[in-house]
């Protein structure tokens, strides 16, 4: 087990001085499911965005401490962003096409990056289609609005819309929470099979597919990381009481 | 029985409510359709090829009213080469990459008073700035100018508008994929607000082409002979003809008269049918 990113005491702060996180460490574990679970408010979604830098469109500052991603601190202003977020992707909680044909969504990433090639773009669009389980539905549908397809393969789309960019990390923020079971199941399954090829960090929408899904799990709770170990030992024989009321269902 | 009675009654009332509201609204349309009819029963009369097509005769008491209509063309032409570059730039701007500070809502404060400025101001700045001042002179391109001033606020504000309606999750999806902040607006947020950036320009320029007075003092001219031949050429022009040949004109047809009413009401409408269509269609297409 080798550590893709290594977040060192971090603690980040809102522009009106509130503590959205308060020095977490954690280590993200390469190629196995990265799972990080707690009740709203914990600042899980907020320490995704700070992987990928994505904060900077918000009023997100960081306090203290380091992210290291490939042997360099992704904080340091000189980082190259547009770089890294294509090194670490990332889907929301709520499926978001682009205004744009399913086509055109999935290579969105390579079109920003001056990709002109059509065979090499079309290879890639039924590359990534299919590691998102999607490509059987839509292949016939290239050319129709990404809003066209049903909400679960909304999120299918939006999975292979970063994957085309062919990442090292894939962050998804509660990427079942508008979904159906069957949706969901493709999704999970999907991730299992990812993880041999990619990291994958995983803020799941309720405690059952925490423990479904992770190999390693964090419990957070008001912006604190409260315990981090491999999913089985988490789920089965937590150390802290926190964790232990969390996953009974005592609270949450 | 009562408890039914009470209901029956507070029915009644509300019925009689919507349709008193009905009655209002549709007294307010009424004088607009009222204009409208009357000055295409009254102007139809005069129109013809003729009247569109030719120079004016019998000091403009006979002919057409083509110089009339080339102005107002040119200088709605004028208005759009300098007023939709700065004011989409400017709406951009605002938008996507001015700060939420004081300077920021200072400017656009300053922009939303601009638009409430009395046309005749426009007319006297622009005379005394690009007429006087840059020496344009009486021209196509002072005119221009002084009405592109006029059209920049709302051209400004309407793009902004738009631009602040597309869903933020856009913006944010894009830049997750590594796309920097102008190749997001450039992709995404412009292209889905330019339904609402062209009903915007559009609705400023005819309002540019319709006015009087911001012309009167900068380019317009009583009466000339022969079409512009360039941009420092003063032009003649639908409104402020309308405004001669019914004031300082002695023994004047009324119907050439109506008719250059009805033909600048038919150039200002039909720009408000375009930008309407506009508008509909992309509603109509709009994903979100």
């Amino acid at each position: 087990m080798s550590v893709k990113i290594s977040v060192q005491n971090l603690t980040l702060m809102y522009s009106d001085g509130v503590e959205s996180l308060h020095d977490v460490s954690i280590d993200i574990i390469a190629n196995a499911v990265n799972v990080l679970f707690g009740p709203a408010g914990g600042g899980k979604s907020t320490l995704l965005r700070a992987l990928n830098r994505l904060n900077d469109l918000a009023d997100v500052d960081t306090a203290q401490g380091k992210i290291v991603f490939n042997e360099q601190n992704i904080l340091d202003p000189a980082t190259d962003v547009i770089e890294l977020r294509r090194k670490v992707g990332m889907v929301f909680s709520r499926p978001a096409p682009l205004p744009l044909s399913v086509y055109e969504n999935v290579i969105y990433g390579l079109r920003l990056m001056g990709e002109r090639n059509k065979s090499l773009l079309d290879e890639r669009v039924e590359q990534s289609l299919r590691q998102a389980v999607l490509w059987d539905e839509v292949y016939d549908r290239l050319n129709d609005p990404g809003t066209s397809l049903s909400g679960g393969q909304q999120q299918r789309l939006c999975i292979a819309r970063v994957l085309a960019l062919e990442p090292e990390v894939i962050m998804l923020d509660e990427p079942t929470s508008a979904l159906d079971p069957v949706s969901t199941a493709k999704i999970e399954g999907m991730l299992a099979t990812l993880k041999e090829r990619l990291t994958i960090i995983l803020v799941p929408h309720n405690v059952q597919q925490a423990a479904r899904t992770a190999d390693y799990a964090g419990f957070f709770l008001q912006g604190r990381l409260v315990e981090y170990a491999p999913g089985k030992e988490l789920f089965l024989k937590p150390r802290e009481k926190e964790t232990q009321d969390y996953v009974t269902g005592r609270f949450g | 029985m009562e408890n039914s009675e009470a209901a029956r009654t507070s029915r009644r009332n509300a019925l009689l409510g919507v349709n008193l509201l009905r009655l209002i609204t549709l007294l307010t349309a009424l004088p607009v359709i009222g204009v409208i009819v009357y000055i295409i029963v009254r102007g139809a009369p005069a129109l013809s090829w003729e009247f569109i097509s030719a120079m004016p005769r019998e000091g403009m008491r006979a002919g057409g009213i083509l110089p009339a209509i080339m102005g107002t063309f040119y200088l709605t032409l004028g208005t759009a080469v300098f007023s939709v570059p700065l004011g989409v730039a400017a709406g951009i701007y605002i938008a996507e990459y001015a700060p939420d500070n004081r300077v920021t809502r200072l400017v656009r404060i300053a922009i939303i008073n601009l638009a409430g400025i009395p046309s005749v101001v426009y007319g006297l700045f622009g005379l005394g700035l690009f007429v006087l001042f840059l020496k344009f002179g009486t021209s196509i391109l002072a005119a221009s100018l002084t009405l592109s001033i006029m059209t920049l606020p709302v051209i400004i504000s309407t793009t902004e508008e738009a631009l602040r309606q597309v869903p933020n999750a856009f913006r944010v999806v894009s830049t997750s994929l590594g796309a920097t902040r102008w190749q997001t607006i450039k992709r995404i947020t412009l292209p889905q607000a330019l339904p609402g950036v062209i009903t915007g320009v559009i609705l400023g320029l005819e309002r540019a082409a319709g006015e009087t007075a911001p012309i009167m003092f900068t380019g317009a001219a009583f009466f000339l002979p022969l079409l512009p031949q360039s941009p420092l050429d003063a032009t003649m022009a639908l409104p402020y003809h309308i405004f001669v040949i019914s004031t300082s004109v002695p023994g004047m047809p009324v119907e050439i008269q109506y008719g250059t009413v009805l033909v600048l009401l038919i150039f200002v409408l039909g720009m408000n049918v375009i930008a309407t269509l506009i508008r509909n269609r992309a509603r109509a297409r709009r994903q979100w």
